[in-house]
Parts: C-alpha cells; sequence; structure tokens
C-alpha cells in the first residue's frame, strides 16, 4: 500500500466528524503511518480462498418472538440529553448560510 | 486491616458468625479508599451513600435467603452501565453521564446481593494497556507506584491488589483483564466470548469484547463468572450454551491433563525474567501431575496487526454514537455538523481518536480489502491454529505478558511499543477463548502471570488449572505494600 498522506489522514478525520488541527494532521499523519507500516506485514500471508472471520460463534439470525414490548418512558430516556425543549431534543442549524 | 485478604467463603464465616456486618464490609472499602486510592487513583465515581444504606438494610436479611457472595463489595469497570452512577469510561465525552439502565452483569451481582462500591479506572473507552489514556487519571501500579498498573481495566486489577476492594468486574477486548491482572499479581479471567452478556457494556470492538471477574483468587473468580454468565435476551451474541457450577469443578487434580506451551509465547521478546518464572512454573504442572509438550501456534506474529485493524475498525463504527446530543459532553456550535466535530475533537483523547482514525481508514473504500479483510481472513488462520492445537491438548500455557509492568510515562509517546505489550493476549481475543491470568512469581518485585487458556467454553478446565496451581504455591498470599495503610 501506499504511504498514509496528511490529506488522506484530513479526509479520514472528515469522515469520522473529528475536528483536527494541522499540528494534530502531522502527528497522527506519522503514529497512524507507523500502524499501517506495521500491519503491512499481514501481507506475507497468502490468504486465498480462506474465508474472513467476522463472529467466532456459529449464531445465525438469533430473533426473538415478534410481540411489542414496553419501552422506557421519554421522561427517563431525556435525562441526558443537554439541550431539550417540550420534551423534544434540540440540535443548532443543520443548514446554515 | 487485612479483611480482603479473606476469600468469599471466609468473609461469610465472618458474615454468619456476627463479627463482621455487610455495612462493616461496604464501610471498609470506603475506609481503604480513603487511605490508599489518593496514591493509586483506581476509583472513580464513589456509591457510598447507596452503597451503605443497601449494606444496612441487606444486614436484616436471613442468613437462609443469602447465597455465597451475599453482601459481598465489588467494583465495576467504568465502561459497566449502573442505573443512576457516573458511568465516563473514562472519557470526557461522557462527563456526568449518568445511566438509565443497569447492564446485565450489574443486575446479576444485585441479584446475588453484592454491594456495589464505586466505578474503576481505565484506559478511554478501554483503548490501552497502562490506564495512561485514562482522561481523568492515572493509575498506579500498587507493587510499585512509579510502574503502569497495565491496562485497560487498570483500576479494577489495582482496587483489588491494593486491597479496596475483594472483587471487581473488567472488559477485555485484547488482553484487558488479563494483562493488568499479570500486572498486578491478581486473577483475571476473560471468558469464551458470548459467555457473559456484554448489554450495557459500552462497546468498543464488539466481535471481541468480554466482561469478566478480577479476584485475589481463583475460587472467588469462578464463583463470580458462574454468577455472570449465561444467554441474555439482550445480547444477541451472547451464548445460549448451559453455565457449569464452576466451583464444582475446582477437583484438585490435573493428573493426565494434556499441557501444550507454544513456543512462540516464550520466544523473543519475552524478558529472561518472565521467561524464568513461567518455564518453573509450567515444571510445577508437571510435577503435579500433567503432560507438557511443546507446539506451535505459527500465526500469533500477525495477530496484534490483525487485532488493531479489526478491533480500531469496529471502533470507529461503535463510537460514532457519541455525538454530543443525546448524552455526556457537548461543545458550543453554530451548527449540526460542527457540533458533531467539535464535540468530538475536545470530548476524546489522542488514543481514541487515533483509533477512530485508523479504524475510518481501514474500512475506507480502496484499503477495505487490503487491511479489513485482510484482517479478518488472517483471524481465520490464528482461530485455526488454536483448533489444531485443542485438537490433541486441554489448556495452552504461557505468560500473559511479555514483561512485568513498565515504568508510568515510559511508552506515553510511543503506541507501537505499548501495542506490542498485547502480544500473548490479543490472539485469544481473536480466536474467542477463555483465558485467565494467575500470580506464578515475581521479578524484580513486580508480579508475573501465568495465562491458561482453554477450549471454547470450557472455563471450569481453566479453572481447575489454575486453582490446583494456587493451592500449591503462595503467590496470591503476597500483598504489596499499600496493605501495611491503615
Amino acid at each position: 500500500m501506499e504511504k498514509l498522506s496528511k490529506e488522506q489522514v484530513k479526509h479520514v478525520a472528515n469522515l469520522a466528524r473529528l475536528a483536527i488541527t494541522e499540528e494534530e494532521a502531522e502527528k497522527f499523519t506519522a503514529q497512524l503511518g507507523a500502524i499501517t507500516d506495521f500491519a503491512e506485514q499481514l501481507n506475507e500471508l497468502d490468504t486465498t480462498n480462506v474465508e474472513p472471520t467476522t463472529h467466532v460463534l456459529p449464531l445465525v439470525n438469533v430473533l426473538r418472538e415478534d410481540v411489542a414490548v414496553k419501552g422506557l418512558d421519554r421522561e427517563v430516556m431525556m435525562k441526558n440529553v443537554k439541550d431539550q425543549q417540550d420534551g423534544l431534543v434540540k440540535v443548532p442549524p443543520i443548514i446554515t448560510e | 486491616m487485612s479483611l480482603f485478604k479473606k476469600s468469599a467463603a471466609e468473609l461469610q464465616e465472618l458474615l454468619h458468625s456476627k463479627e463482621v456486618t455487610i455495612a462493616d464490609l461496604a464501610q471498609e472499602a470506603y475506609d481503604r479508599i480513603d487511605a490508599v486510592d489518593g496514591e493509586v487513583g483506581a476509583f472513580l465515581a464513589l456509591n457510598k451513600e447507596n452503597a451503605l444504606a443497601q449494606a444496612k438494610e441487606m444486614d436484616e436479611v436471613p442468613f437462609e435467603k443469602r447465597g455465597p457472595l451475599y453482601g459481598l463489595p465489588i467494583g465495576i469497570k467504568d465502561n459497566i452501565v449502573t442505573e443512576g452512577l457516573e458511568t465516563t469510561c473514562a472519557s470526557k465525552i461522557l462527563e456526568g453521564f449518568n445511566p438509565i439502565y443497569n447492564a446485565t452483569v450489574v443486575e446479576k451481582l444485585k441479584e446475588a446481593g453484592m454491594v456495589t462500591i464505586g466505578k474503576l479506572n481505565m484506559d478511554e473507552f478501554a483503548m490501552g494497556s497502562a490506564t495512561e489514556n485514562s482522561a481523568i487519571k492515572p493509575v498506579h501500579n500498587p507493587w510499585n507506584f512509579a510502574h503502569v498498573p497495565g491496562g485497560s481495566s487498570g483500576g479494577s486489577a489495582a482496587a483489588v491488589a491494593a486491597g479496596e476492594v475483594p472483587f471487581s468486574l473488567g472488559s477485555d477486548t485484547g488482553g484487558s483483564i488479563r494483562q493488568p491482572a499479570a500486572y498486578c499479581g491478581v486473577v483475571g479471567m476473560k471468558p469464551t466470548y458470548g459467555r457473559v452478556s456484554r448489554y450495557g457494556l459500552v462497546a468498543f470492538a464488539s466481535s471481541l469484547d468480554q466482561i469478566g471477574p478480577i479476584t485475589r483468587n481463583v475460587r472467588d473468580n469462578a464463583l463470580i463468572l458462574e454468577t455472570i454468565a449465561g444467554v441474555d435476551e439482550h445480547d444477541s451474541t451472547s451464548a445460549n450454551v448451559e453455565v457449569p457450577h464452576y466451583v464444582d469443578q475446582l477437583t484438585g487434580d490435573i493428573r493426565g491433563l494434556k499441557v501444550a506451551v507454544p513456543k512462540e509465547y516464550l520466544a523473543e521478546g519475552v524478558s529472561d525474567g518472565v521467561r524464568k518464572v513461567v518455564l518453573a512454573a509450567i515444571d510445577q504442572l508437571k510435577e503435579l501431575g500433567a503432560t507438557v509438550d511443546e507446539v506451535s501456534l505459527p500465526h500469533s506474529k500477525y495477530a496484534l496487526a490483525a487485532y488493531y485493524i479489526l478491533s480500531s475498525s469496529e471502533a470507529s463504527s461503535n463510537l460514532s454514537r457519541f455525538d454530543g446530543i443525546r448524552y455526556g459532553y457537548q461543545a458550543k456550535a453554530s451548527n449540526l455538523d460542527e457540533l458533531y466535530t467539535k464535540t468530538r475533537a475536545e470530548g476524546f483523547g489522542d488514543e481514541v481518536k487515533r483509533r477512530i482514525m485508523l479504524g475510518t481508514y481501514s474500512l475506507s473504500a480502496g484499503t477495505y480489502d487490503a487491511y479489513y479483510k485482510k484482517a479478518q481472513q488472517v483471524r481465520t488462520l490464528i482461530k485455526q491454529d488454536f483448533d489444531q492445537v485443542f485438537e490433541k491438548y486441554d489448556v495452552i500455557v504461557g505468560p500473559t505478558t511479555p514483561t512485568t509492568a513498565f515504568k508510568l510515562g515510559e511508552n506515553i509517546d510511543d503506541p507501537m511499543t505499548v501495542y506490542a505489550n498485547d502480544i500473548l493476549t490479543v490472539p485469544i481475543n481473536l480466536a474467542g477463548v477463555p483465558a485467565i491470568s494467575i500470580p506464578c512469581g515475581f521479578d524484580n518485585g513486580l508480579p508475573v502471570g501465568l495465562q491458561i487458556i482453554g477450549k471454547y467454553f470450557e472455563e471450569g478446565t481453566v479453572y481447575r488449572v489454575a486453582d490446583v496451581f494456587e493451592q500449591a504455591t503462595d503467590f496470591h498470599e503476597k500483598t504489596p505494600q499499600t496493605w501495611e495503610v491503615k
């Protein structure tokens, strides 16, 4: 793989919704570069026809009965919401000029 | 005081003979915390008022209605949600978060009558191996305050080692119970993936995370696992496999047991001191009647890279929920996108940001096949290594960590060196099998952990081996200097 660039790090930070400064971008580029260099060793292994493991237990479609179950009360669910009005969650404008 | 040096059974005897009350035990925990936690730093939020009131009420309950853990104090890692008791994952982003329900494990402990003393410090979101990534404060190793306690369950291991509580819960994604247990000289179990419900465990890497007990002896550890294990309708990945009475499986006999020692686990990178202590422990197992053979887990060296890609990928997805809107820290912002990016930038520490970015990168179009999928394929090879060895052997044994606890601040700017510390624990999480770390000696005054790895859902065998070793040795009875503090 190509070496991770500072531009890529900024792009990834944006995808992950993390504001980063120019200085942080420099630092993370070096640190993430060291980690991805280390990860290159996986390419020493031939994994042709090896199935990927997403989960170690052979579980398929764990379902419950399709019956309605009472959820938590709204008041309880709103307990940790910082900004709220009339039982609704308030957020800043989505579109600004 | 050495009340918490006693086992659960011994504490029950004291309660039954009315030498102490449940309220005394809870008070003892808070007194110990007052005396030593300023230096250890294991505890975050304390449940003092509730716990003492609850303990007093529990003292009224007749003995015939009490189980073996009734009235005993326990500390809970801060990534396990506790209703009404602040839960932060040692992160600024969850500052002031007051959970509205209990994790399944907390409910089960409550049913068994255990008293929650407080929440235990950890690496932020369980990402780290030294508890130096706690956004609140570092934890110091009770054996030597200049050294780290390990991580991420550093608070859970240090609190037990320092005698602040006799038992705690931790969580283990890549070694986060076993490595601090090894560094602090206590017993820490990572159960089989799916053995314990993850409902209410703040998710780091969902295909790897497991909750498990940290204790001073093997028997108590088995007792607590038995209490918290089992299928749970709230966690679809919890396994519908019967939970045996682990304590009944402690037969004290390992004659004829087949032990495998992977040559990769004693290779280069493992310090001479740790190797010497662990080889002596393996000899001890032989003397106790086990047969020991050297085996190979050939893909071990690739586990670390696969682990960091997979765990970070899962974390990048799991931690996307922290948006500043529904709970925790909220940055000032003039529009929604800014609210997300500023809350996350100000709320997460550097290690968490690094892993979110590594994960996001590994999952991106163009890198997905080369990193994420490749790591999943390597995971298959690692799992197969274990499957093959377990066709012929009952347990796999080796060191828990390559060295003893390193010094605080020594590796803080070098993530790769800290990651390398997990080389002997991450393969176990990738395979999903159970493993315990128990005290097996000392190197330069710091504890060394022996790791015993079992087959899927055979925690009973792991406990049996650990118990036999413990009965034959006295390492678990040693206590650090903090016990002298009155």
